[in-house]
Parts: C-alpha cells; sequence; structure tokens
C-alpha cells in the first residue's frame, strides 16, 4: 500500500530527481531499534533515507534533539519507541507521546510543516512496520521538499 | 585529544557486497580524531579482535569504534575486546552497517554513503565518551516470601535448602493457601493434605525460615540486594510463644461463626485455628465477633488456657525485615459468581462452586467427607456440573481460561460417582481442555469408566422445584434442549486476582495485567522475574495455575532468588543519570518522572564568598536508576545528563548527520 503511495510522488518529483530527503530517527533501543534490526535480518527493504540515533527509551528524546536536527537540515525527525503499555521503563513512552504531541504543534508555530515529526510505536518484532513506516515518511517529506526554513533564516 | 581507531568489518559479504569498505575507510581516515583505520573481514572473529588489540597498543588508541552489525549483537564482544587491551569498556561505540544498512538496501551507491553516515555518527559521539564504571552494592542474604500457600511453602523450602535465611509472611493464621482447602488433587487423586502438611511443618522446623503468620506487607522500600520491608504482625490476642494448641480455648468458647476456610458451609468459634493442621497451630481471636471485645463480658477462654496465652491487650506490631530478594505468591481469589444471576448462586443453598464442593467431599470437611446437599443434608443423586462460570465469558466473567476447571471437574465427577453409588453425574462444558502428563486420560476415566455424561453447552437456567434444582440447557451436539432435575449444582468457578493484588502491586513497585494478575518480566524467556530487579513472581498471583504447574513456578522463582542471594555485591547499571550540582535548581520535576524512585533531594552545603549556603539539589541512586533518561528531559536546567547517552553525545550524532 505504501510503495503505491510512493510512487506517482517519485515521477512527479523529476525536478529534483537527486534529492532525498535526510530522516534523523531516534529509536529506543529495546522496541524501535530492534524492529529496525529486524527488518535488516529478514531483509527487508527501504530507502536509505533515514539514519538512526540509538537511544535507550522515547522518554530520552529532548524536544531539543529535534528542533537541533531541524535547524541543521535534517528533512525530517521520526521519534520511535515501544508501544504505549510496553515501554521497557514502564512509562517512558507515554512522556514520550505527550510531549511530542505537543512538539509536533510547536514546530507548526515556527513555521515548518507538522508532518516533519512522525512519532510511531514499533516493537521489535515488528520489522515490516519500521520498514512501511520509513518508506511513507520519506514519501511524506519527499513531498514537502528540502527543509530550508530554519537553516535560512540562521 | 582523543584518539579514535575505527575497525570496519566486511561481515564476509554480508556488508562488503553492499557497501564499498574501500571508500568507507578512506572517508573515516578523514574524520576528526580518527588515527587508524583498519578493515577485517570478520571482525568479531579471534584475528579481528586481536588486530584491535593490537591496534590500541600500537597507536595508542582511547576510544575505538567498530563498524560491523547490529550493537545488541556484539557490542558486549567488543567491550570485552577493548578491556583486555586495557581500555574501559564503555570507549566503544558500534556504528550499525549490516543490520540498518547493507542488508536493507540494494543501491551500493547510497548504502555507502549511509554507511559513511553512521561511522562519522559514531566516531562523533565515542569522541565524547567517557569512561563508566559501575557501583556496586552488597546483598542482603535473606529472602522474603510474600504468601504461605503451596508456591510460598515450595519457594521458601527451596531457597531455605540453599542455604539463605528466609522470611515468610502469610496475612492468614495458618500457611496452607488453598492448596489446604482442596480434597483429592488430579490427575492422581492422592489427597491434598497428605501431600501439603508435611511440607507446612518442614516451613516452621526449618531452622533457616522464620514464619510471621497472621501478618501483613505494609510497606516495601529499597531496591534489589537491599529491600527493607515493613510487617504488621497482626494481634492474634494469643501469645504465640505460650499457645500449645491444646485446643482448650476453642472447645469452650461459646460463640459459634461461619468458617471462613469451609467457605461458610462449617462453623468455627470466635476463638480458633482455621482447620486442624494449621501451622503454627496456635489460636487466634477473632475481633469482630468474640463477646469480650464486643460487650466486655466472658473471658473463658482465658480461664481454660493453662499456658496463659491469652492476652486481650495485644497490640499489633510493626516489625522490619531486611532482604536481598522477595518472591511473591499472594495466589487467587475464586471467581465471585454474583455475575451469574440466573444460576442462582448465593440464592439457593445447593447451587455452590466448585472449591464448596472440595469442602463438602473433604474428609475434615464440614460433613466429614460425605456428600450432603447444604439445604437438607440428603445425600444428593443427580449432580450437575456446570463449567467456564466466569472463565472464557468476556461479557460476565474474564476472557482468559482458568486452566484447572476442566480437571478439577472431571476429579469431582468421578469423587461423586465414587461415593454415592448409583449416582448420575452431568456436565455441562464448552470445551474439555486437558493439557498436561496424565490430564487427557483422567478425563477419560471421568466420561467413559466413570460414566460422568459430558454435555457440550451451556446453562441457561437453574430454578428449584419441589426439592430439587431443574437444570435448563442444550446439548449443542445433538442440537436438543435438555433439562435435568438435579439435587446438587455445582459451578466450575474460574481463578481471579486476590482483590488487592494491584495494591501490593503497587507497594512492590511491579506491574500488573488488565486483570489484576502481576506480571512477569518476558512472557517466555524471563517466566518469573519481574521488571523490578529481585522480585520474583510464583504461583497464581501471576496468572491461573494448577499445582503442578505452580511448583514449578515456585522451584524456578527460588532459584533465581537463590543466585542472586549467592551473589557478594551486585554491580548496578554504568550507564545511568548522573546530577551536575552546580545546575541543579533543586525543582525535583525529575523525580515525579522516575519509574525507580531512584531520584531524591539532597542538602549540599556550598561556600559562596565568605559564607556556607546549604541548598537542596536532586541525587541519583545509582543502584536503583535503570538508566532510562526520562529525568533528563525533565530537568529544566539540563543539570541531569545520562551517562554513555548524554545530550552532547546525541547532539553530536546528530550534527554528524546534518553537518
Amino acid at each position: 500500500m505504501s510503495v503505491a503511495k510512493t510512487k506517482p510522488e517519485a515521477d512527479g518529483a523529476n525536478a529534483a530527481a537527486e534529492w532525498q530527503p535526510k530522516i534523523v530517527a531516534f529509536c529506543c533501543n529495546w522496541c524501535s531499534y530492534a524492529g529496525a534490526d529486524l527488518a535488516g535480518t529478514s531483509r527487508l527493504q527501504y530507502p536509505p533515507t533515514v539514519r538512526i540515533v540509538r537511544v535507550p527509551c522515547s522518554g530520552r528524546v529532548n524536544p531539543r534533539f529535534l528542533i537541533r536536527a531541524l535547524q541543521r537540515g535534517a528533512d525530517g525527525v521520526l521519534v520511535a519507541g515501544c508501544h504505549p503499555g510496553d515501554c521497557h521503563y514502564s512509562t517512558g513512552n507515554y512522556f514520550a507521546r505527550r510531549r511530542f504531541l505537543l512538539a509536533r504543534r510547536f514546530i507548526e508555530y515556527l513555521g515548518l510543516e507538522p508532518d516533519r515529526l512522525w512519532v510511531k510505536w514499533i516493537s521489535g518484532s515488528e520489522g515490516n512496520k519500521f520498514a512501511d513506516v520509513v518508506r511513507e515518511m520519506s514519501a511524506a517529506v519527499a513531498k514537502l521538499g528540502p527543509n530550508r526554513k530554519v537553516r535560512e533564516a540562521r | 585529544m582523543p584518539r579514535i581507531g575505527v575497525f570496519v568489518c566486511w561481515c564476509g559479504s554480508n556488508i562488503a557486497a553492499t557497501v564499498d569498505i574501500g571508500q568507507v575507510t578512506e572517508a573515516a581516515a578523514e574524520m576528526p580524531h580518527v588515527v587508524c583505520v583498519e578493515d577485517n573481514k570478520y571482525t568479531c572473529s579471534e584475528p579481528g579482535q586481536a588486530s584491535i588489540r593490537q591496534a590500541i597498543a600500537q597507536h595508542g588508541l582511547d576510544r575505538v569504534v567498530v563498524a560491523a552489525c547490529s550493537p545488541r549483537m556484539h557490542e558486549n564482544t567488543f567491550r570485552k575486546t577493548i578491556s583486555a587491551a586495557g581500555l574501559n569498556p564503555y570507549l566503544l561505540e558500534i556504528a550499525n552497517i549490516r543490520e540498518q544498512c547493507s542488508w536493507v538496501h540494494a543501491d551500493r551507491v547510497a548504502a555507502t554513503a549511509k554507511a559513511i553516515d553512521l561511522v562519522r555518527m559514531a566516531v562523533a559521539k565515542v569522541a565524547q565518551h567517557s569512561a563508566l564504571t559501575s557501583s556496586t552494592s552488597p546483598v542482603t542474604r535473606r529472602a522474603m516470601v510474600i504468601g504461605g500457600g503451596i508456591a510460598g511453602i515450595q519457594a521458601a523450602l527451596d531457597i531455605a535448602d540453599a542455604g539463605h535465611e528466609v522470611v515468610v509472611v502469610e496475612r492468614s493464621p495458618t500457611l496452607g493457601g488453598h492448596m489446604a482447602q482442596l480434597d483429592k488433587t488430579f490427575p492422581t487423586l492422592d489427597c491434598s493434605a497428605c501431600i501439603l502438611t508435611p511440607k507446612m511443618v518442614e516451613v516452621v522446623q526449618h531452622p533457616k525460615i522464620t514464619l510471621y503468620a497472621y501478618s501483613e506487607v505494609e510497606k516495601v522500600d529499597g531496591y534489589v540486594g537491599s529491600f527493607k520491608v515493613t510487617v504488621r504482625r497482626k494481634a492474634r490476642s494469643v501469645d504465640e510463644s505460650k499457645c500449645t494448641g491444646c485446643g482448650a480455648c476453642w472447645e469452650k468458647c461459646p460463640v459459634k461463626v461461619k468458617s471462613e476456610f469451609d467457605l461458610g458451609l462449617g462453623t468455627r468459634k470466635a476463638i480458633y485455628v482455621p482447620f486442624p493442621q494449621a501451622v503454627p497451630a496456635k489460636a487466634t481471636i477473632d475481633r469482630e465477633h468474640c463477646i469480650y471485645y464486643l460487650r466486655g463480658r466472658c473471658r473463658i477462654c482465658e480461664r481454660f488456657c493453662e499456658a496463659k496465652a491469652i492476652v486481650f491487650d495485644q497490640q499489633d506490631e510493626i516489625i522490619n525485615v531486611e532482604v536481598g530478594a522477595i518472591v511473591v505468591a499472594t495466589g487467587f481469589q475464586q471467581f465471585d459468581q454474583a455475575a451469574y444471576g440466573e444460576y442462582g448462586y448465593g440464592e439457593y443453598p445447593d447451587v455452590i462452586t466448585g472449591l464448596e464442593f472440595e469442602r463438602l467431599v473433604n474428609a475434615s470437611g464440614p460433613t466429614e467427607g460425605k456428600i450432603k446437599r447444604p439445604s437438607d443434608g440428603k445425600v444428593p443423586e443427580t449432580v450437575v456440573f456446570i463449567k467456564c462460570v466466569g472463565s472464557r465469558d468476556e461479557h460476565k466473567g474474564v476472557p482468559y481460561c482458568s486452566r484447572t476447571c476442566c480437571m478439577y471437574t472431571a476429579k469431582h465427577a468421578i469423587l461423586t460417582r465414587e461415593k454415592i453409588h448409583g449416582s448420575k453425574v452431568f456436565i455441562f462444558y464448552m470445551d474439555v481442555r486437558t493439557p498436561g502428563k496424565g490430564y487427557e486420560e483422567f478425563y477419560r476415566r471421568a466420561s467413559e469408566e466413570d460414566g460422568a455424561r459430558y454435555l457440550r453447552g451451556r446453562v441457561s437456567r437453574v430454578y428449584p422445584k419441589g426439592g430439587k434444582m431443574v437444570v435448563l440447557g442444550e446439548d449443542t451436539l445433538l442440537g436438543r434442549k435438555v433439562i435435568v432435575e438435579a439435587d446438587l449444582v455445582v459451578l466450575a468457578s474460574g481463578m481471579i486476582a486476590q482483590p488487592d493484588a494491584q495494591e501490593m502491586a503497587r507497594k512492590l513497585g511491579v506491574s500488573y495485567d488488565q486483570h489484576g494478575f502481576l506480571t512477569e518480566a518476558h512472557p517466555k524467556l524471563r517466566p518469573v522475574e519481574t521488571n523490578t530487579a529481585g522480585i520474583f513472581l510464583a504461583g497464581a498471583c501471576q496468572g491461573p495455575k494448577d499445582i503442578p504447574d505452580t511448583v514449578a513456578q515456585a522451584c524456578a522463582a527460588a532459584s533465581k532468588a537463590a543466585a542472586l542471594l549467592n551473589r557478594e555485591a551486585l554491580e548496578a547499571e554504568a550507564m545511568i543519570a548522573c546530577v551536575d550540582e552546580a545546575r541543579c535548581s533543586g525543582c525535583l520535576w525529575c523525580e515525579p518522572v522516575c519509574p525507580y524512585k531512584a531520584i531524591s533531594a539532597k542538602t549540599i552545603s556550598e561556600r559562596v564568598g565568605r559564607r556556607t549556603l546549604t541548598r537542596s539539589v536532586a541525587e541519583v541512586n545509582p543502584s536503583l536508576c535503570h538508566g532510562c533518561g526520562a529525568c533528563t528531559v525533565a530537568c529544566r536546567d539540563s543539570a541531569l545528563n545520562l551517562l554513555g547517552f548524554t545530550n552532547q553525545q546525541i547532539l553530536a550524532e546528530v550534527e554528524a548527520v546534518c553537518p
């Protein structure tokens, strides 16, 4: 389903055929990083747009990290953690959920597209979900185009 | 200045086929602080590890990046490698260029570019690494077992036999739990008391075990290796050290009360032991029913007690116990039948639960083992059993299977046919589930040899008619309505969590599921541990279980606890939160977000000019901190940081991706 979504975009983006979005992903060590590893061991292919920063818990991700990424020209930021209720540390992802709900509105307030920030719950057994999320997010961020706003305002 | 070595792994062709190793090494050589770059066919192999050790010595490396498979695979391997070469094991970073690069991308150019980025991130992060050491904390070599049913008994005996002191806390006046109420046990039909009571006696006689019966856990503080538990020893009104359990008091006591142990089918006195084989065999006064406490007169028991053990003004006693490990074995309760009004439980005395049937059929029960109807004491000729009352019913009961009811109903059927000659037994069931050694054979015996009539279908109503209970049911296999005029109806009630299981979970800081059962750390690989280190689960507090499974789990929990107590000291997590006291404003916003209660306030003195000021700052207990980092984000001053994943390190990685 996600592949069908990406195709027309790829065709339409002839002008910037070379440009590929750059996505910084903060993945929790216990679920989403393991999910990304499982995508690898299952040899699932996804676009080479994502760079994973390993963190112990999605609750460790300070909103300042995503602001720094966007400021330095990342086109999208993905925060991925264990499903609500499954946090390795019991409650970390609940804090993350509240924080990034606000953060999406905050980056919108800054004049950025809120869709540059994705928050997803990906378990250690969901390698296919990780690959799907990267595919979908790459397509969605590609549609938004390069993130220059904050960088150029420096 | 850091001196970083980068080691790029081919992983045979796993990485090298998709990532251009040559380009990666060339790019890595240009990265800041990198003084040495090597590539290996298999870095994890002994020659690969040897090359890392050699390079550390030869180039004077103080930090290492390995670009290879996932850190979840080999981080520990390489930590040991660099540790063997004299570096602190935490001065290592892994760039995951296999699972998260070569295996997920086909395009060699893009994969190589990504691999270079991943190495750059790791180099930027490792440059900020500092040597970490984990603190150690001593272990109190004593365990606590909460609950004195078969799970708690087994766990206590096993830990004590392993050579450690054990404190058993049981809230009722006696050990035994539900197993003591049972008559025979499936599938071997051996007598429950005959196999249980010797173990109960063994507990009190074991030199390593201290039993606190009629006591409850009030509070649990501390952490793995050093828990501080507050126990309330409820007042029995009897001096345990003097009471001989002779029974003179309860023979003379004039007050009759419904016996909890017999589930209200029999009576006991206001001063009592729950059942004759109770351990400890010490009397307890039930202050709610004792005339002396109600009206201030009587004291007959005191008069007849030769040991002078009655102490009317005894107070609850609070004691503190220090233990290194806790086994929770708090058990279950029977499903409350009130939801099934159509079966008339509570309204008609001849509709009883499975556990009540156990008391009726038990030789030490209120009928001395003769199955008699509670209403008129007649021996029933036709007995109907209804299975899955509460279990597997999302609307009125619980969605799960209680696992024991199929087997105990088969047992009840066999016992009924054995004790009442010519009796008829009907069993209404949804499915018959018999997974267990000898279980299917046992069920076959009930249905084929002992002539229990199994009818697949639910019962819609039970009502009385002329001294009989009419059971309206259905046989779905024949597609027919079934009407049975029964003398006794037995509801196979499911198991649910103890009413205060959630309160207990909160005291212990362990998690529980939506049904109130305590949750294990991993459903398959860590079945007896909880997410709180040092706390283990045994028996039905974790989910419905029969006796064999309960005992097996208790043994497992005991072996885990004993292994913990065998250690001299515990090594704590090294990657934990730390406080920059100079920055900390002492607001303690971090305290409530910590799931492990690892943060508390501490008073520090500072010299400001000539004066010494005291103020409050946050303090992290290294033995409690698990290194999740939740506090670091809550901190408004950025005074809290997470070692190994500091703000600076994460930002360095971000900036390496977005130069």
